[in-house]
């Protein structure tokens, strides 16, 4: 089976597009969770494809965008560390802090490499025993596990200069969150699949029937996005709010048991701090006890300064799915991919990128 | 340190002298670069195309080619798309100490066989070698320099409503296949490296008809970083289909894994071609008949409206906006 084209091929997609237009007949507005699925979205103009009842707004689910300024303080604080070692995901070296970026400190002398796997980070520190290696711990409960595994690694193998950040989100908290602002009103989520290969889709049935949200976890294929919609709209028609799994080649309902284990090992839940949301309840991942000697924030005395946000960017209305990239003074004008102001123009998941990318008036 | 490239490799000493005779002019031998006088000097007559590029490519060696086989292909295809036949080339390279001398012989050798199949010769070079940390084993710099044939005029800015929108193949295969090499990154993968040199293929387009409007090699920044040029440029409109683009499986693939559209991917042995309607059939079977244009295809037009916008139908038949390329592509986090 080819698990790409199979999932693009246009005379399903019609076929989906079709089902969807006969049997939508509500106003609804759903919510795609994850920066993923918004740039498929926008990539194959579905919002354009549905009917016109249906509206679709962005979620939090870019780890990058939802990052605080003061953590990212700490980490460009970190990388001005002597001594110190940076290992990324590459999302992570354009975005702006308070004051500078990890792009910009690069510039000046530091030492940030850009890695693909933790593992390769655990690599590098154990190549240089001389030097403190940080591993910007971002992401959500997709990414978790294979930090936790690095650390655990780290303690197996004596590898005793490495180090995490821990910056982790938790998706069903923050949906909650929101939620609970009564600040949003939907009628549909599509569920981030990548994280829910690692939780399941479990934890979102209190979405469901606390909330009586009805609940899809996606793939992020145009089909899987498609079919999800369609799934959604039969609960929305039918007046049901259950948790479904459209991506079932990728989710079990109780998600990834050995991923979970290791997470539940290294870290606990904390509270954490989101762009535009403040402080959300066991919403972060910090280590626990006996991990603490990884821990960068306990290792180096990190002080980055007071945080603050750039003025006029409404990142953080956005990402709570209040505003739309259109609704934002500076969007197109001041803040740009070439010239971002806050982070959702700077990661390929930010929905102001995919908006200023993909979004744009076809006409004239 | 016999078998490495030394500082005094490049001091311009006897161990210089001996470098560039075992190493370049035995695999590089012509009778321009044997005279090695200060300049390569020869006659030339009618329009000529000059064009320099820099090589900087990591790893140096990647499926399908290296940094050498590269800084040939790039240049004589920045001249092919002029519509000039490439004829001379300079090489120039600058080495980080320690790079094994093996190494570059196999590179010396890819320059080799890269401008005999384009039909160039190399006329004149230099080589720096300088500290461990200040190069990254190997820069190259190539310039070059072609003839226009009579009657062929070639440009960005010469698009028309109506011209056809001609590709030469899968996109993305270079970047691909450079990526899967990277430290850290390393995953496998089948495919090469689509480098190539396109003045054969230019030459039978052009026989196939001379009324081309524009040439442009999509390498960095991709396929829609070069249509968004030509696009403004002309001052045009192109309309492109998602459907009729051709990109392997694999390179799919690994776009997924990685975050990145295919449509910005790297190439270094594809063309754009736009041609006016009436010769674009003509000029497809052409390229078709050529090695490195057997998978041609025609993926869009020009239009009048929306001048300097790259519009795409989707497969799901909707349009949207193809921008420039941002940045360098990053890795995405989940």
């Amino acid at each position: 089976m080819k698990y790409i084209t199979e999932f693009r091929r246009p005379d399903l997609a019609e076929k989906l597009l079709s089902q969807i237009k006969r049997r939508s007949r509500s106003q609804a507005r759903i919510m795609e969770f994850c920066g993923g699925h918004t740039v498929t979205i926008f990539r194959y103009g579905i919002r354009q494809a549905l009917p016109a009842n249906l509206e679709m707004v962005s979620g939090p689910g870019c780890p990058i965008c939802v990052t605080a300024n003061a953590d990212l303080d700490k980490a460009i604080a970190l990388a001005r560390t002597p001594g110190v070692i940076i290992a990324t995901f590459g999302d992570m070296l354009r975005v702006p802090g308070s004051r500078s970026s990890l792009q910009e400190v690069m510039a000046e002398g530091a030492d940030v490499r850009m890695v693909y796997s933790t593992m390769d980070a655990l690599q590098i520190a154990e190549e240089t025993p001389d030097k403190s290696v940080v591993f910007l711990g971002i992401g959500f409960e997709t990414t978790a596990p294979t930090i936790a595994a690095s650390i655990l690694q780290a303690g197996d193998r004596g590898i005793g200069n490495y180090y995490v950040l821990s910056m982790h989100k938790l998706c069903p908290p923050v949906i909650r969150a929101i939620l609970d602002s009564g600040e949003v009103n939907l009628q549909g989520l599509i569920c981030p699949g990548h994280v829910c290969a690692v939780i399941g889709s479990d934890p979102w049935e209190s979405v469901a029937s606390k909330y009586g949200i009805p609940c899809v976890v996606s793939g992020f294929e145009p089909l899987d996005v498609l079919q999800s919609v369609s799934m959604l709209v039969d609960q929305i028609e039918s007046g049901e709010s259950r948790v479904e799994i459209a991506y079932r080649r990728g989710v079990q309902p109780g998600g990834n048991r050995q991923a979970l284990k290791l997470m539940e090992q290294v870290f606990e839940p904390c509270p954490a701090q989101w762009r535009g949301m403040g402080e959300v309840p066991d919403s972060g991942l910090r280590l626990r006890e006996e991990y603490r000697r990884f821990d960068a924030e306990h290792a180096f005395d990190i002080a980055p300064g007071p945080a603050y946000e750039p003025k006029g960017c409404i990142c953080g209305d956005i990402l709570r799915g209040v505003k739309t990239p259109a609704e934002c003074r500076l969007f197109g004008k001041t803040c740009t991919p070439e010239h971002p102001v806050g982070p959702c123009m700077v990661s390929s998941e930010g929905s102001c990128s995919a908006h200023y990318l993909y979004g744009g008036d076809v006409e004239g | 340190m016999k078998d490495k490239i030394l500082l005094v490799h490049g001091s311009g000493g006897r161990l210089a002298h001996e470098l560039v005779e075992k190493s370049f002019l035995k695999a590089l031998d012509n009778p321009l670069l044997a005279k090695l006088d200060d300049s390569a000097v020869f006659e030339l007559r009618g329009r000529l195309a000059f064009t320099t590029d820099s090589y900087v490519v990591s790893p140096i060696f990647f499926p399908g080619g290296d940094i050498g086989k590269l800084a040939v292909c790039g240049t004589v295809n920045d001249l092919a798309m002029s519509g000039a036949k490439p004829l001379y080339l300079s090489l120039s390279l600058i080495i980080e100490e320690g790079l094994p001398k093996s190494e570059l012989n196999v590179i010396v050798d890819s320059i080799h066989k890269a401008a005999e199949e384009a039909g160039v010769e190399i006329v004149t070079g230099d080589t720096k070698v300088v500290h461990r940390g200040s190069a990254d084993k190997l820069f190259i710099n190539t310039a070059g320099i072609g003839i226009i044939p009579d009657g062929v005029d070639i440009s960005g800015s010469n698009a028309r409503p109506g011209d056809k929108v001609l590709l030469n193949g899968p996109i993305g295969d270079h970047g691909i296949a450079v990526v899967s090499q990277r430290e850290g990154l390393s995953f496998s993968t089948q495919l090469e490296s689509d480098c190539a040199p396109l003045g054969g293929l230019v030459a039978d387009m052009l026989a196939a008809s001379a009324n081309i409007h524009c040439l442009r090699d999509p390498t960095r920044g991709g396929l829609a970083t070069t249509l968004n040029e030509l696009a403004s440029q002309s001052k045009v409109g192109i309309r492109i289909e998602e459907e009729k683009i051709p990109v392997r499986e694999q390179v799919l693939g690994a776009c997924e894994m990685l975050g990145f559209d295919p449509l910005y991917v790297a190439n270094e042995g594809k063309l754009v071609a736009l041609v006016p309607a009436k010769d674009a059939e003509a000029v497809l079977k052409a390229m078709r008949r050529n090695r490195y244009g057997e998978e041609a295809t025609i993926i869009g037009e020009v239009v009048a409206e929306g001048k300097g916008r790259v519009v795409m139908k989707t497969i799901l038949g909707t349009s949207r906006i193809v921008d420039m390329l941002t940045g360098d592509p990053l890795p995405r986090i989940c």
